[in-house]
């Protein structure tokens, strides 16, 4: 556990931004991750005041507070309705329920863990990240991006009839997993995410006019590239995905 | 700094360090039901509530409850000790040192789901972790409890 100077509750992202730009401070999400680092914090910045823990839906969009916890999106009707249960199948694995009423949203896509179902799943849907001065950019390109000091504010998901599925496989219930895979379709237009590489999560999009789901799964994932650690070979990794998203294809109505 | 909550149903005014977990700041206030454990935030020991939501101790700053309640072991002692027996009753514990966080969220379940499935007693109980007893005697002695009013748990929350 780390150990801090002070603690801010901020009144506005302003000042959050602000205590930010100093090196030595940081924003504590959940403090799941965060707490298993060592040293010396300056200022420990807590977001809990903004009122960013709602989960908000209009006709086009969700908008997800950074402080939202994995329990809610787990629990939220609405994304339940209109994802058919991708949030609560991509989240419900990690721990148990005491851990995902702390970890934050926010926490999890900042920090773009190579373990991380939160980022996995939401690649695969239309997600783009609200920055504070950054303004909204896709989740996909906020991956790829190098870690700032800006904040992040909110996760919009946009509703646009996009059926999803989630799968991942841990040699160990409660544990990191060895694959996450994420597969999400609009017509016959398939958004594929692959996480826990052990890299972190990317996506790709395939056309799969023609394709059965045994030749969409075999492209797609020889799309990724694939590292071994304790977990897991690379090969290993390569031919669960490509497991993986054959399944999810299907079970996403992809003709065998 | 300085906290204000409420503790037990108790309201409280105390001073902590910025970076003080939930865990130690409790403990100081003679809850010591609370346990540290793995304090990598995956056994579940250190379970208290937060405004009435199990959440891990060793991973939450006590900052984060000023102005909330915590409830811990001790303020729910009654039901502990009921749920206890059932627990005794199948020998579902040998150490012991797990049980504190397990019943915390056992009673948080019982709040949050109605008739779970066993299903849903495994996932809601995932991140409470035994080394003793193998989980049986405890599943079986959570049916039980959740079975004392009559009817059986069938997981109508699905």
């Amino acid at each position: 556990m780390f150990s801090a100077r002070e603690y801010v509750k901020v009144n506005s992202l302003e000042e959050a931004w602000e205590l930010n730009q100093k090196r030595a401070n940081v924003i504590a999400g959940g403090m799941m991750w965060l707490k298993m680092g060592n040293g010396q914090k300056g200022t420990i910045i807590d977001l809990s005041g903004l009122g960013l823990d709602q989960i908000e839906e209009s006709e086009e969009e969700f908008s997800v507070g950074c402080m939202c916890t994995l329990r809610q999106i787990e629990l939220d009707p609405g994304l339940e309705r209109e994802f058919g249960g991708v949030f609560r199948e991509s989240v419900r694995h990690i721990v148990g329920v005491q851990f995902r009423n702390g970890a934050t949203v926010g926490g999890s896509v900042y920090g773009r863990y190579g373990f991380s179902d939160v980022l996995t799943c939401l690649l695969a849907l239309d997600t783009y990240v609200e920055l504070y001065k950054g303004g909204r950019i896709p989740l996909g390109e906020f991956a790829r991006m190098p870690y700032t000091r800006d904040v992040v504010v909110k996760i919009i998901v946009k509703k646009d009839k996009r059926q999803a599925a989630y799968a991942s496989q841990r040699n160990t219930k409660t544990d990191f997993p060895v694959i996450a895979c994420a597969v999400s379709r609009k017509a016959d237009s398939w958004r594929i995410a692959v996480g826990a590489r052990p890299e972190k999560a990317e996506y790709i999009c395939l056309d799969g006019t023609g394709k059965t789901a045994e030749e969409l799964a075999r492209e797609a994932a020889a799309c990724f590239s694939y590292g071994s650690n304790l977990r897991g070979s690379a090969e290993y990794r390569a031919h669960l995905a490509e497991v993986y998203i054959r399944r999810l294809a299907k079970e996403l109505g992809k003709e065998a | 700094m300085e906290i204000n909550l409420i503790l037990n149903g108790k309201k409280i005014k105390a001073q902590i360090r910025p970076d003080e977990l939930l865990l130690d700041f409790v403990r100081a206030q003679g809850c010591w039901s609370v346990k540290r454990g793995c304090e990598t935030a995956n056994c579940g020991l250190c379970t208290v509530w937060l405004d009435g939501k199990p959440v891990l101790s060793c991973s939450t700053l006590a900052a984060r409850a000023d102005g909330r309640t915590v409830t811990t072991l001790e303020g729910v002692a009654a039901e502990a000790e009921a749920f206890g027996s059932y627990l005794a009753e199948e020998g579902a514990e040998q150490c012991g040192f797990c049980s504190p966080g397990l019943i915390m969220n056992v009673l948080a379940m019982e709040r949050e789901l109605s008739n779970p499935s066993e299903e849903e007693i495994k996932e809601y109980l995932a991140g409470n972790l035994c080394r003793c007893t193998g989980y049986m005697g405890q599943l079986r002695a959570i049916r039980n409890y959740l079975n004392r009013k009559g009817g059986e748990t069938n997981g109508e929350n699905r």
